[in-house]
């Protein structure tokens, strides 16, 4: 169960966002908006055996933890999750991002989605609120 | 060659042959180019989901030859040459397009028609990985064809 899914551009535009209590969606984006700069520090100064797409914990603060996920495109996944909770692992949060990816790959196989836009697709909607809301 | 590769040949001969037929010389090349180009852009989102992490250029530039090409054309590049200034060339000897066309130069005028969506298709996986690049096509014997990637200085 996540608090926030987000998914940011190769241009660090972001291309959706949602999130399980809109009251805290200010503070978490402002999180997720920190997270990219060491996204960013992770790719360029990252060793050579930075090979993997998941890169872990990010960012942590009192209330929340933000993991993140870049592909080979530079496009990042961010999941927030609520820093009390300590049953979800390591493994739990990757299977997450490995379901956001796939939901991805195939939203780019719609010929009407156009690489760069918002993402408004209904299919990827559900995947995300299945990972937010812990049924999945 | 299994069903679905045949059907993919037809499909892309008979997108050839619509466009040439329909437009002006100049813009069916144009058309073609920018559908290769949208289909790489997609393909490689989804072939390098299980894949690690690319980094340098040669690499990206070696994963075109070997997984991508392997992916469309069932085939990898022969041979892939670069001066490390940003150019490579990348050689077919047995390009698909070409195979059912001719074995040398008959018809090689209308040749470069059949290899634009795959300039295109170059084009667009190397832009999605944040390579922008020109490809070109030289062909001066069927079945063999030689792409040309000029890598263009990033803007970033």
């Amino acid at each position: 169960m996540a608090l926030c899914v987000a998914v940011v551009s190769k241009e660090n535009a972001p291309k959706y966002v949602a999130s399980l209590n809109p009251e805290d969606e200010l503070q978490i984006q402002y999180e997720i908006h920190s997270s990219i700069d060491f996204v960013e520090e992770k790719l360029k100064t990252g060793k050579k055996d930075m090979r993997e797409l998941y890169l872990g914990l990010l960012y942590s603060t009192e209330n929340h933890k933000v993991y993140g996920y870049v592909t080979n495109t530079k496009v990042k996944f961010f999941v927030v999750i609520d820093s009390s909770n300590l049953l979800l692992r390591d493994n739990e949060i990757r299977f997450m991002f490995r379901k956001l990816h796939t939901a991805y790959t195939d939203l780019m196989c719609n010929p009407f989605y156009i690489p760069g836009d918002y993402i408004t697709s209904e299919n990827f909607d559900k995947v995300a609120r299945g990972i937010l809301t812990g049924n999945s | 060659m299994s069903a679905e590769d045949v059907l993919f040949d037809m499909l892309h001969s008979e997108i050839v042959s619509y466009l040439v037929s329909k437009s002006a010389e100049d813009e069916d090349i144009s058309i073609l180019e920018h559908l290769g180009y949208s289909c790489g852009w997609r393909l490689i989102e989804r072939i390098t989901k299980e894949l690690p992490r690319y980094k340098e250029e040669l690499d990206i530039l070696k994963f075109i030859c070997t997984d991508f090409w392997s992916c469309v054309y069932k085939k990898q590049v022969d041979n892939l040459r670069t001066n490390h200034q940003g150019v490579y060339v990348l050689h077919d000897n047995e390009f698909r397009f070409f195979s059912k066309l001719s074995n040398g130069t008959q018809y090689l005028k209308s040749a470069p028609k059949y290899a634009t969506f795959t300039c295109g298709l170059i084009r667009g996986a190397l832009e999605n990985f944040g390579i922008s690049s020109i490809v070109t096509v030289e062909i001066s014997r069927m079945p063999l064809c030689k792409f040309n990637i000029q890598v263009l200085p990033s803007s970033s």
